[in-house]
């Protein structure tokens, strides 16, 4: 499974030399019908033959020691039919056979199959399938960790929101199912609302370069996408089971799905989780349990030449929040920040208990497709979602079962778009998008709305180009436009619109004075302009070489805008800013790399110029009667992130196979060079997997993670404690040692009755109990991070 | 072969304008103006009275401590409305209040009534020698929304208050080790005359 190169599926020709000796040799080349793109790793049989040859990167291959005559070839590709070929063998012969590709264009989403690439120039990486069913007791951006250059922002170990090369949150856009997420990705506790048991394959695109899913990936674009759907008769699914040591629960997911020839489907899966109290070495994490829902069900016709689908999904979670990290005031933080154990310390339990997050999804989509001949494909899709976060903290009296927060987020897309790939060597891509937003926060809360009420619109138009000007050279381009424009009513605190200077520059937006608060209409427009230029070269030695530029535009989120008050959950006082503007960025990456049967390798540097860069940051103290909090201020500034990541593995024999990655970030402001906050760590990854296929398909796999420590941060500020009468460092900001992590999986398939199969595996994460604080975990100054973890997984396929 | 690429583009024309016609439409059948209620917190504790009278008789002294826009930005005002007396004994009480809303919400209550999850702390420096409790709660530790102050010889003294909220109790008197999250946290400064 390493065919991981080329677009649109494709058999090459192949051409044939032969000499009367039997000594002649055939070289063919496999080429894309519709745009010549070479396709890789296509398997070359001669009938008859047991051996199985491959196209490489060019799509070329030889077949050595012909005689004189005819052969007849197999040629298969995943991604195509499977074609027989009569050739003539007469001397050295060359030939180009042109097949098509049907089965692509029974893509019901534009990125089914993982080994289609999204980009021509990006630097992309993949999950495939076999690896990501062994998260399926975790969440996406655990599982994400293993493609090289993406780290995790997290609230524990149950909230886990992804960051491609330093940026997450409103920076990555995450596509469920060619939906775009719409789940509040602005608060730092705010995981995506995604069932990974509902995903068959992962794609990240570092970057903007995919212009067609939105101009404003400044980080980059998450995919996940179902496998192919065959047209047969049929009905397959599988079962999949993890129980899970620390947390002492695990999960349950099935998927059934049933085809006809015809090209009608039928596709259901669901998901149930439950997990406890997690553990640290030393002691429980109370109240960080999880329970989650997921159920999605999906059907259509897909044919050649038209096709429709519709899916809907639904996901729900309650998530525990350690109980330690609910604090009061400044002196709390203090004694949290000094003491080694979290505050509070239970005994076990499933339960959840305040505080606590519950958040639902319902995601629905409609979605037609026309090939029209000689001309291209029109894709036509309307989606809506609706997401409901309720945040429970610890409250008194009546209101001790009262959410403090609840929102409702809905929002409906319609969007088309038209590829044109019938010329020879070039392909059109271009489209529109609009897309209507609601939020409502419901008073009911007793709380003041942290997001107020907003209506939001989007409007959008892209155009995109590929041009292969030779044989193993593509080039690409695109343009994108984005409009947004947010209407909010909003109520500030008279003392707050004075303290921001609004009073000076947005008094003409008070709608009605009620004394202490101010009722506001916040109108904002954007006008965002997004771009891409890159190259994609194949070299003979079959290394290929990818570079990009990409310019992106970002319009602020409600929290950079809006957020005024206090999170009990962080204790701090959050403030947004009305005067902020779109973040814009320009992103250079290159990648150098090569996929060979037996070692390959990746390099990806890359340089991000941001200006107007938002972030959040400890800027100084406000007093209340509960004594001191730390503002959290949203301010722009002009960065510069530079990094790097690397990878190379090596096929030592058919059983023994090393892995190594590296992935470094840096990034500065501008101005000062001073560092960033929340930049991830360096880390270093080394595995060696030993496989055997007679031993039924053992596997077995060490990994190694080191973790180093983040030298470049933000100062701490200085505060005044009551408690000890004196300015104190607030360390908030400092840094947590490197670790070093240890990780075993080891796997199994045995063979049923019936072609179906049965699949045992073992994890053990954090194998050697490593006491350890993560940088990138909010919840690093309350408490260790996870102890040692056992997995258990059964898997069964029918 | 050319005439038909021309028609089936035009084809595609019509259909992304019939697209784009509807999300305009879509777009523009979407408005509400909608007031959203306002919220007024409800917990919030604006406002924290002490008041102090002399065990021997006399005029009663307020400190209070109020801060009308609670996690605002503007800092709470604090005053005391007179000098202690050197060498006294005076029995303390708390009043916390909701000012934000009219008329004001008595959060002292609230307390009471789930006194075994709060406890209030003092720290004090200067010329006051000692703090004690004079209420229990039902398990027979203290709450603190009573006690008694003594004053030392006239000096400067400085009068802490914190009330914890689900403080392990019984506790040996520390805000170290009863723990808990803080819900009022402030100090006053006295002159002891």
């Amino acid at each position: 499974m390493r065919n991981t190169l080329t677009i649109l599926c494709m058999l090459v020709a192949s051409a044939l030399l032969y000499a009367q000796d039997c000594n002649n040799i055939l070289i063919g080349e496999v080429i894309d019908y519709h745009d010549n793109t070479p396709l890789s790793n296509a398997i070359i049989q001669i009938q008859g033959n047991k051996k199985q040859y491959f196209s490489d990167a060019l799509g070329k291959f030889t077949l050595k020691n012909l005689c004189n005559g005819t052969i007849n070839l197999e040629v298969s590709h995943p991604e195509c039919s499977t074609r027989f070929i009569t050739i003539k063998i007469t001397g050295n012969t060359y030939k180009k056979i042109i097949l098509e590709h049907h089965l692509e264009e029974l893509d019901e989403v534009k990125v089914t199959s993982s080994t289609i690439n999204k980009t021509n120039s990006a630097q992309e990486n993949v999950i495939k399938t076999e690896k990501l069913e062994r998260f399926g007791s975790n969440s996406l951006g655990d599982a994400l960790t293993q493609i090289n250059g993406v780290s995790t922002l997290s609230t524990g170990a149950t909230i886990v929101k992804p960051v491609i090369q330093g940026l997450g949150g409103s920076r990555i856009l995450i596509l469920n199912n060619g939906i775009r997420m719409q789940d509040m990705e602005w608060g730092d506790e705010h995981a995506p609302n995604i069932d990974l048991n509902s995903a068959e394959n992962v794609t990240v695109v570092k970057g903007a370069a995919a212009l067609q899913y939105g101009g404003d990936a400044i980080g980059g674009i998450i995919l996940l996408d179902q496998n192919r759907i065959p047209k047969t008769d049929s009905i397959y699914g599988k079962t999949l089971l993890n129980g899970v040591v620390n947390g002492r629960g695990g999960n349950i997911a099935t998927a059934l799905t049933k085809t006809y020839k015809n090209g009608y489907y039928i596709k259901g899966q669901a998901s149930y989780k439950k997990l406890g109290d997690a553990e640290s070495p030393n002691y429980i994490l109370s109240n960080t349990g999880i329970s989650q829902i997921g159920a999605a069900i999906d059907f259509g016709k897909l044919t050649f030449e038209e096709g429709w689908n519709t899916y809907y999904s639904y996901f729900n979670t309650t998530l525990g929040i350690l109980r330690a990290s609910h604090i009061g005031n400044v002196d709390d933080l203090i004694t949290a920040i000094n003491s080694s154990e979290p505050t509070i310390v239970n005994d076990f339990t499933y339960r959840i208990n305040n505080p606590h997050q519950e958040v639902s999804h319902h995601l629905g989509k409609l979605k037609y497709y026309k090939r029209f001949q000689a001309l291209g494909k029109l894709n036509v899709q309307y989606d809506v979602q609706q997401n409901h976060r309720y945040e429970y903290d610890i409250r008194v009296g009546d209101d001790k079962d009262k959410a403090s927060l609840d929102l409702k987020l809905t929002t409906q897309t319609l969007s088309a778009d038209f590829k044109m790939d019938s010329f020879d060597n070039k392909k059109v891509f271009f489209g529109i998008l609009s897309r209507y937003q609601e939020n409502y926060a419901n008073p009911g809360t007793g709380v003041r709305r942290l997001i107020p009420d907003y209506d939001k619109i989007d409007f959008g138009v892209f155009t995109s180009t590929e041009y292969q000007f030779s044989d193993n050279g593509t080039i690409d381009a695109g343009l994108r436009y984005d409009y947004s424009k947010i209407d909010a009513k909003k109520y500030y605190r008279t003392s707050r619109w004075e303290e921001r200077g609004y009073d000076v520059d947005f008094s003409d937006i008070v709608i009605e004075d009620l004394g202490t608060q101010l009722l506001t209409n916040p109108e904002l427009e954007y006008h965002n302009f997004s771009a891409s230029v890159g190259l994609h070269y194949i070299f003979k030695t079959a290394d290929q070489f990818r570079f990009n530029y990409a310019l992106s535009q970002r319009t602020p989120n409600p929290a950079e805008l809006f957020s005024d008050g206090l999170h009990h959950s962080a204790a701090r006082v959050e403030l947004g800013d009305l005067r902020i503007k779109s973040e814009t960025s320009h992103r250079f990456s290159t990648s150098l790399s090569k996929e060979d049967s037996t070692w390959g390798y990746e390099i990806s540097p890359y340089i991000n110029f941001i200006s107007d860069f938002i972030l959040l940051e400890p800027t100084g103290i406000e007093f209340s009667i509960r004594g001191a909090f730390p503002v959290w201020e949203y301010r722009q500034i002009d960065a510069h992130l530079l990094g790097i990541d690397a990878s190379i593995y090596a096929l030592w024999s058919s059983n023994w196979r090393t892995d190594h990655q590296f992935s470094l970030t840096k990034g500065n402001e501008a101005k000062n060079n001073m560092p960033l906050i929340n930049m991830p760590s360096t880390r270093f990854q080394n595995g060696i997997t030993f496989t055997k296929k007679e031993w039924s398909h053992f596997t077995f796999e060490l990994q190694s993670e080191y973790v180093f420590k983040q030298n470049e941060y933000v100062p701490n500020i200085y505060v005044y404690s009551p408690q000890q009468d004196q300015e104190v460092e607030l360390k908030i900001n400092t840094p947590p040692n490197a670790y070093h992590l240890l990780k075993l999986d080891s796997e199994i398939k045995l063979p049923l009755k019936n072609r179906n199969q049965l699949t045992l595996g073992l994890g053990v994460n954090n194998l050697l109990n490593v006491k350890y604080r993560d940088y990138l975990n909010r919840l690093r100054i309350f408490s260790d991070d996870l102890g040692r973890n056992f997995t258990l997984r059964l898997k069964l396929n029918y | 072969m050319e005439t038909s690429k021309l028609n089936s583009a035009a084809t595609i024309v019509k259909k992304i304008s019939i697209v784009t016609f509807t999300n305009i439409l879509f777009i523009a059948c979407s408005s509400d103006d909608d007031k959203p209620m306002p919220v007024n917190e409800e917990e919030i504790i604006t406002t924290v009275k002490v008041s102090l009278t002399p065990d021997t008789g006399g005029d009663t002294i307020t400190m209070e401590s109020k801060d009308l826009d609670g996690d605002g930005p503007n800092t709470p005002i604090v005053t005391v409305s007179s000098n202690l007396q050197a060498n006294t004994t005076y029995n303390g009480s708390i009043v916390l209040l909701n000012e934000t809303e009219s008329p004001a919400e008595d959060i002292t209550v609230e307390v009471k009534e789930e006194d075994e999850d709060h406890q209030f702390f003092y720290t004090t420096t200067g010329a006051i020698s000692e703090v004690a409790y004079t209420d229990q709660d039902a398990d027979g530790n203290p709450v603190g929304l009573t006690f008694t102050l003594t004053t030392a010889t006239a000096s400067q003294a400085s009068f802490g208050i914190t009330l914890r909220h689900e403080p392990k109790k019984p506790n040996d008197g520390t805000l170290a080790d009863a723990g808990g999250e803080t819900d009022v946290e402030q100090t006053f400064s006295l002159t002891v005359e």
